[in-house]
């Protein structure tokens, strides 16, 4: 699971209604996880406002000098991203593949409140089945 | 899968030619965040005047470098606070990032010198590039003996050379 080393959901104002954490190294608090997202949040949206030609749809990658991060933005402005290594491959597919999951097991969940925080066991056990390494390669098939 | 098949939902500009016509524009900003140079090549949609385009742009690259270096996941030493004061070259900072119309990558000099340049989405890794064009402003503007350090950039021949390399990487 090195290739994976954090995934966020955030809802469509900012709020993050989702993090977990798959190893990384000086894990980050709740607080801080709540600003990381609310942070990315307004980036997102300003890098629209810098576009040189219309039509932006805001960050979609990333790339730290010791991580990437893709973001996948769905039409009802949910963001989903995931902190990888640096050229991690198949990360969009990934991501759509966590977005197939959250409106499965998620949405379709009838004691689920929307844009809140999301407890779902269901969507846990998936979501950890789906970022493991082998899986993530078979997504890029 | 049903859904994203096929085509791609969110829409990017044609694919890029080789005529080098895929620069969009350029900033340099100093350490104090006064835009020095702005160049622009291709620049069909502005949303802002000039100076505040410029605030926003060092606004976005400072968030994001806090934000990478407060994600930062190889490093286990307390990073401190989100948004605590970084000096160039400390924290993990980042090279680029895309959307679905235009990269921008970026470099800081270890004089807090820091170099944007906006392509064409699909445009390679730049940062060599971008050290290329540090050389250059190195050469044709702190040597120029009339230029007064942290004013905005008024070398013709930094401009020339600057157009006839960036038509040539992108």
């Amino acid at each position: 699971m090195a290739a994976i080393y954090s995934l966020y959901i955030i809802n469509k104002s900012g709020g993050l209604i989702y993090y977990k954490d798959y190893g990384s190294a000086g894990r980050m608090d709740t607080n801080d996880s709540l600003r990381v997202a609310s942070l990315w949040h307004s980036m997102h949206a300003i890098s629209q406002q810098l576009s040189p030609v219309s039509g932006c749809l805001g960050i979609e990658l990333l790339q730290a000098d010791t991580f990437d991060l893709h973001c996948f933005q769905s039409l009802t402005g949910t963001k989903f991203f995931v902190v990888c290594e640096p050229g991690a491959q198949h990360m969009e597919n990934l991501l759509k593949f966590v977005y197939e999951l959250y409106t499965d097991y998620v949405l379709k969940n009838p004691f689920y409140e929307m844009e809140m925080p999301i407890r779902c066991e269901l969507f846990d056990i998936n979501l950890t089945q789906a970022v493991q390494k082998d899986r993530v390669a078979f997504l890029g098939r | 899968m049903q859904f994203f098949g096929g085509s791609e939902i969110s829409p990017s500009p044609p694919a890029p030619t080789a005529s080098g016509n895929n620069g969009h524009m350029m900033y340099v900003f100093n350490r104090n965040g006064v835009c020095l140079l702005y160049r622009e090549w291709n620049r069909p949609l502005r949303t802002l005047d000039a100076q505040q385009d410029h605030k926003l742009m060092f606004g976005l690259l400072f968030s994001l470098k806090s934000l990478t270096a407060k994600m930062d996941p190889t490093s286990a030493v307390e990073k401190g606070n989100l948004g605590m004061p970084q000096l160039p070259g400390q924290g993990c900072s980042f090279h680029s990032f895309r959307t679905n119309t235009y990269k921008l990558s970026f470099m800081e000099s270890p004089s807090g010198i820091k170099i944007i340049l906006v392509t064409h989405p699909r445009t390679g890794d730049l940062r060599e590039s971008l050290k290329y064009i540090y050389n250059l402003y190195v050469e044709y503007v702190v040597k120029n003996p009339l230029y007064t350090p942290g004013s905005p950039i008024r070398c013709e021949l930094f401009n020339t050379t600057l157009d006839q390399y960036v038509r040539g990487i992108a």
